[in-house]
């Protein structure tokens, strides 16, 4: 390919007290080309990026834009620089118009100050351009996250940027939007923007992108064109492990034998609450895996946040063991031996500026009250055995938990909810935005819990992964389920798909 | 070099810094200003004034600081020290032995209980009926006045009774009793806090209340508790202030004093943010308050601008404790952005506190 150089990072290496993030790495963006940013949890993705974007400034090494060397002290910097970025979450105001939000800072002009009649029809011109038809008029806040990111890209044309960023941006989109995304973003191509795109999902590093850079514990592994780099090759590159070890950890990642019938750990009746989730009928028993399948904004998340007590039911029972349990709050939850492990890790999961270990008692600590603090000993014990159980790196459990990588506080959450030896774990996209062996690593303690005799309720929105784990499924759809499928032959993700499409299978439900 | 490092990278340096410049100019301007002299088996001096008269902004500053670990503030202290004075001195007055130990013993834990029904009060407001804590105690800040005009029926009580008088003129062991009092408290709080597992769940309700919610912590009882605390403080420091003038005095006694707090928490290094809190920092934090409100007058600053004055060193000490400015200021070799920055000085705050 004989595009242009767009942006080009050398050498760059950025060090935080006790870690090197970044130690020598190249990243070259050329015009009019989707570039891939590979790499495990902690490989070193997102401070390259925040090199880049100039959220870090960089400790060696050059960035050149556009043939100049640039040297960003902020945001704002990399902005004029022309380097646009859209993240997972997206950052624009919510409270504003789309059209405000598109041409902040780039408002029309007209002799009585702003027109915002002519900025809203440029904002509409941007957004027309990425085939978007909403009207600017309308609140940022009234449209879906999806649609939200397009917006920001939409930003991104408004600025002129030459290159953009996407870190992440599909996490929490299904796939009608993916694709509504992914035509954005290759009209950005057409135009010979520099896209950088960073994703989990491989499926979608193939059919977006046209070169691929891997990175691996800091530095550089290599870069290659996405057709000579086939899949095994590039996960192989992102673990540094031979692919035979990788099937291995699927191997073991493999369901538990089924658990003997039991008393229920937990059986809900028309647990509701109006406005969130229908009401429904679960159970599930000692040593069971039950997951819970469905799109984003079936109900997954809002049925595990009742039986949790996390929101409160305004209808139906839940019992626990063999008594009915009014629960209340999570605390009496926890009381019960229940466990939750939230989807959203950064706001309702880590204590960001608390260390490793004090996130990972918290959860016993809060059990005992505040009065009698967990001995010194208990805390070293559970530190130990769960930073080694789980495979927490770095194993410091005195550094800060927003110092670790997304994998490992996902692993230091589920040692803070195993140290309160639940009987039922809930675990709400445990492995969503980490990479491949965090993943299986993490599905691997999974199934050994369950043969152990814990009762789980696995939520995620990769099927493949509540197929391959899960004993029994419910199936959601409208915030209700609308299904439940047992093990066997027959568990498998087209199934699971055809349930959620078919039509009539709701209608039976109401 | 490394030393050197470590010592300026320690959180608790540039308000050390501070004080000790302030103490500097003061001494160069007056040497008298470091000297100690004996009397009557107690210690005088501008430094022991310093001490002394630092009491009050301690406790309440102690107060204050749990209250912004946990995301909130405490604007109601001025007005609850208010209460407790004119409480406490009602009942010594309207007493027909205010020299007696009993009478004011009771006048003390009353003013001390009646206190700690105001400050449960706040903490239910922010806890329970979930008001903002910057609203939810402007109430208190008004009405606490009010209540205390009430009790004192409009006047300024004045008083005479030696046992009362000792806790804020008296001496023990060479040192004023009032500093001793403020320090004792200090002290029981800091181990309350970090012996019990009380600090950490502050800091976790303060970081992310959420998250601390999922996990089962009862930041409702938590919070609560450090309002309560708060304004026992509070009112402990209303005994030692009527004390120290034997007067209550509604509409003075206190006045400002929860800026003065806010300022020493700051200096001492706890976010308004919330979370990490150090109250060593705050410690410091007041001596450097009190110093200053103590130089104002040894230096003869005129009274006319004697905000003025003050209100130009606070900024100039947080400008000399913010990491941008000295980085902008000094050089441009730390080429680190704010975030991990603020990592760094987290960490060691946390280090420091424990």
């Amino acid at each position: 390919m004989s595009n242009d150089i767009v942006a080009e990072l050398r050498d760059i290496s950025i060090s935080f007290p006790g870690v090197k993030a970044l130690d020598g790495v190249d990243l070259v963006l050329r015009a009019g080309e989707i570039h891939a940013l590979m790499g495990e949890n902690g490989a070193g993705k997102s401070t390259l990026i925040k090199a880049l974007t100039g959220v870090y400034a960089i400790d060696a090494g050059t960035v050149t834009v556009d043939g100049a060397a640039r040297r960003f002290t902020g945001t704002a910097d990399a902005q004029d620089a022309g380097i646009a970025t859209v993240y997972q979450e997206v950052n624009l105001c919510e409270n504003l118009t789309v059209g405000e939000n598109v041409m902040l800072g780039r408002e029309a002009r007209g002799p009585f100050g702003i027109s915002w009649r002519a900025t809203h029809a440029r904002a509409a011109e941007a957004l027309a351009g990425l085939g978007l038809r909403i009207d600017p008029r309308s609140l940022l806040a009234s449209h879906s996250l999806a649609v939200q990111q397009l917006v920001a890209i939409a930003r991104a044309t408004v600025l002129d940027s030459r290159v953009l960023v996407l870190d992440e941006p599909t996490s929490s989109l299904d796939r009608g939007e993916v694709e509504q995304l992914f035509a954005v973003v290759r009209r950005m191509r057409e135009r010979g923007v520099a896209v950088l795109f960073v994703s989990h999902f491989l499926d979608q590093i193939y059919e977006l992108c046209d070169r691929i850079t891997v990175l691996r514990n800091g530095r550089l592994v290599g870069e290659y064109p996405t057709e000579d780099l086939p899949r095994h090759e590039l996960i192989a590159k992102m673990l540094g492990r031979e692919v035979e070890h990788l099937d291995e950890i699927g191997e073991r990642a493999e369901r538990a034998a089924l658990p003997a019938a039991g008393v229920p750990v937990l059986r809900t009746e028309n647990l509701a609450r109006k406005g969130a989730v229908e009401p429904f009928d679960i159970t599930i028993l000692p040593g069971e895996i039950v997951g819970f399948a469905g799109l984003l904004g079936s109900g997954r998340t809002e049925s595990a946040r009742l039986v949790y007590g996390a929101d409160r039911a305004d209808g139906g029972t839940i019992r626990l063991g063999d008594r009915i349990t009014k629960v209340t709050s999570p605390r009496t939850a926890l009381a019960h031996r229940l466990a939750f492990s939230s989807e959203d890790r950064r706001s309702e999961g880590i204590i960001a500026d608390l260390t490793v270990r004090e996130n990972l008692v918290l959860a016993v600590q809060a059990k005992r009250g505040w009065w009698r603090r967990v001995p010194k000993a208990q805390q070293d014990a559970i530190v130990e055995r769960y930073m080694t159980a789980l495979g927490v790196r770095p194993a410091d459990p005195d550094a800060l938990i927003r110092n670790l990588s997304g994998g490992n506080q996902q692993k230091v959450l589920l040692g803070r909810w195993l140290a309160t030896e639940p009987e039922l774990l809930i675990l709400d996209e445990p492995t969503r935005g980490i990479d491949v062996g965090a993943k299986a690593e993490i599905q691997t303690v999974i199934a050994d819990l369950a043969a152990d005799g814990l009762a789980v309720l696995f939520i995620s929105s990769e099927l493949e992964e509540v197929v391959r784990l899960s004993h029994r499924i419910y199936v959601l759809r409208d915030r209700r389920i609308i299904g439940e499928i047992a093990d066997g032959a027959d568990i498998d993700v087209d199934r699971i798909v055809a349930l959620i499409a078919d039509d009539r299978s709701g209608e039976k439900a109401a | 070099m490394t030393m050197l490092r470590r010592i300026t990278r320690h959180p608790l340096f540039w308000p050390v810094f501070a004080l000790v410049v302030l103490i500097v100019v003061n001494t160069i301007s007056r040497p008298s200003f470091l000297s100690i002299t004996v009397k009557d088996g107690g210690l005088y001096g501008s430094l022991i004034d310093i001490l002394r008269n630092s009491s009050q902004l301690m406790l309440v500053s102690l107060g204050m600081t749990l209250v912004i670990a946990t995301r909130g503030i405490d604007l109601s202290v001025g007005a609850v020290l208010a209460v407790s004075g004119a409480v406490s001195l009602t009942i010594i007055g309207s007493s027909d032995t205010p020299g007696d130990l009993g009478t004011v013993t009771v006048a003390i834990l009353t003013g001390l209980l009646v206190t700690l029904v105001l400050g449960i009060w706040n903490g239910f407001l922010v806890s329970v009926v979930k008001i903002q804590p910057i609203i939810a105690t402007l109430l208190l800040m008004f009405a606490g006045r009010g209540i205390a005009m009430l009790i004192t029926k409009g006047q300024i009580t004045t008083i005479t009774s030696d046992p009362y008088r000792y806790l804020a003129s008296g001496h023990l062991l060479g040192l004023p009793v009032a500093f001793l009092i403020a320090i004792v408290v200090v002290v029981l709080v800091s181990l309350v806090v970090r012996r019990t597992a009380l600090g950490m769940l502050l800091e976790a309700v303060g970081i992310n209340p959420e998250a601390s919610r999922l996990a089962g912590v009862q930041s409702r009882g938590i919070i609560w508790m450090v309002y309560a605390l708060s304004g026992v403080l509070a009112g402990l420091a209303g005994i030692l202030y009527s004390s120290n003038i034997m007067a209550a005095d509604a509409n003075n006694a206190g006045l400002n004093i929860e800026l003065d707090a806010i300022l020493a928490v700051v200096i001492g290094g706890t976010s308004l943010m919330g979370g990490k809190f150090s109250i060593s920092g705050t410690v410091v934090g007041v001596l450097v308050i009190q110093t200053l409100t103590t130089s104002i007058t040894f230096l003869g600053v005129p009274p006319a601008v004697t905000p003025l004055f003050k209100a130009l060193v606070v900024i100039v000490i947080c400008l000399v404790q913010s990491q941008k400015a000295r980085d902008m200021l000094f050089s441009r070799r730390r080429h680190r952005t704010a975030a991990p920055a603020a990592v760094v000085a987290e960490a060691e705050t946390e280090a420091v506190a424990r």
